[in-house]
């Protein structure tokens, strides 16, 4: 049974998940300890978004039992979102508000302290220069650093990301791995929906394959982990060395 | 402590939902000449007897905020799914009824300047004559648009899971509008005719009673709604 000091920071017991007759779930079962980032892999539509989302709050399971720190993900919900950091495939930002006042009011409604450094935060993610600009005319690369830039401004112990990596330049995805180094480094846990391992693989130390709505495999990362101090070098170099 | 931080977050929703609306100009706009319009259209169908269009004059204001507030509620959900904010909303710590009230209070300013634009238009056209009693409309108007704007705000809740929003608001919250709207054109109709039946006292007190139960009630309700 689990307990909300579990040293598990991610678990999956049998869940399942279903829209209307069909079963997009069927008992999903896995488990990741404190500091393990891990990826998640499946064809289109295998239910990796849909579990992502249970995990994230988002759903409720139809059946089976989900938990963030031992936490139940449909029953202590406050909890479990104060532990989360959910970076889904849309950015989910204000286009008529600037990158900073979507900040702002993302730390606002994340209950951090007035006066949290909000430039150091976008200086971070390399949004510095535009920060009073309208979110309307970013690309879709500088709006994905922004919803990286929310991630990162409520440090959260465990990380959910759904195709992290989408639309993201070489520095933006050496950003991303370092923000993932970062969660397992200080005791927390990253589950990354995947459909290309290139990207992420510096920073993943095993991948679980979703196929039938059930856990097909569960396997050690292809490369071995790069930790702290490589996660910093810039992906394209990783990318080269992995090849 | 905590109750400090969801009004915090409260206040954050609804500078967001204004500043949202305030820079995007196109909404407001539009609410406002959709109200305009439809009070124009009744003034058409009512025809040049200005005894006709005084008596009709609630009722045509009433309707015209009715019919504005509709795509207002739409369109305060709208800018939440546009990008899949509405995940990300749902995803901060606090509870459900901080975004309820944060819509509301936005809501509530958002159709207040419409009601404002509405009723001046409405005055001019249906060439009504202010009452001695003006402190009574101005209190049936602001628990009208009370009744208006909590039903509107948790109805468009409801209605922003669904694919087909647009038609099924008007659908749900047509039907639960009716007692708010009763009292407030009987009362606002008998204030107008200076109150010779002494009937506004029932329907304002009806009114605010359907506002408090409708408050109390959406209150609980919204996280039902909201989350899936």
């Amino acid at each position: 049974m689990a307990t909300p000091q579990s040293e598990l920071a991610i678990e999956a017991e049998g869940v399942a998940r279903r829209f209307g007759a069909r079963w997009v779930l069927r008992g999903v079962t896995f488990a990741l300890r404190t500091g393990e980032v891990v990826g998640l892999l499946g064809a289109n539509g295998s239910g990796k978004t849909t579990l992502l989302r249970i995990f994230g709050t988002l759903l409720k399971p139809s059946a089976g039992a989900a938990r963030i720190h031992g936490h139940d993900v449909a029953r202590d919900t406050d909890a479990v979102r104060a532990e989360l950091g959910f970076l889904a495939h849309a950015p989910g930002l204000y286009d008529d508000l600037t990158a900073r006042e979507n900040l702002r009011f993302a730390a606002e409604m994340s209950g951090l302290p007035v006066g949290t450094d909000l430039d150091a935060t976008l200086d971070r993610v390399g949004l510095a220069h535009v920060a009073n600009e309208r979110v309307r005319g970013f690309s879709a690369g500088m709006q994905r650093r922004l919803a990286v830039a929310r991630l990162v401004l409520r440090r959260p112990r465990v990380l959910l990301l759904d195709e992290p990596y989408a639309n993201l330049d070489a520095e933006g995805i050496a950003l991303m791995n370092d923000v993932i180094a970062d969660a397992g480094r200080a005791g927390g846990a990253a589950l990354v929906v995947l459909h290309e391992l290139a990207p992420a693989a510096g920073v993943l130390d095993r991948t679980i394959t979703i196929a039938g709505g059930r856990v097909a495999e569960s396997q050690p990362a292809p490369a071995p982990r790069i930790h702290a101090s490589r996660a910093e070098q810039p992906a394209h170099a990783l990318t080269a060395e992995i090849r | 402590m905590a109750f400090r931080d969801d009004l915090r977050r409260v206040r954050a929703i609804v500078w967001k939902d204004l500043a949202t609306e305030r820079r995007s100009k196109a909404g407001f706009n539009s609410v406002a000449a959709l109200g305009i319009t439809i009070l124009i259209l009744f003034g058409f169908a009512l025809g040049p007897d200005v005894q006709t269009l005084r008596d009709a004059a609630a009722g045509a204001i009433w309707l015209s905020a009715l019919f504005a507030g509709v795509l207002a509620f739409n369109r305060s959900y709208q800018v939440e799914l546009e990008s899949g904010a509405l995940d990300q909303l749902l995803q901060y710590p606090g509870p459900r009824w901080v975004i309820y009230v944060g819509k509301l209070v936005a809501n509530a300013i958002f159709v207040g300047l419409i009601l404002v634009i509405v009723i001046v238009v409405g005055i001019v056209l249906f060439q009504v004559r202010i009452p001695s009693a003006w402190p009574s409309l101005i209190g049936v108007l602001v628990l009208g648009a009370v009744g208006l704007v909590v039903l509107g705000t948790f109805y468009a809740a409801m209605a922003s899971r669904s694919r087909a929003r647009e038609v099924l608001l008007p659908l749900l919250l047509f039907p639960m509008l009716v007692p708010v709207l009763l009292a407030a054109i009987s009362a606002s109709k008998a204030l107008l005719v200076g109150d010779i039946m002494q009937e506004a006292g029932a329907w304002i007190k009806l009114l605010a009673a359907y506002d408090l139960i409708f408050l109390v009630a959406t209150l609980w309700a919204f996280e039902y709604v909201i989350d899936v």
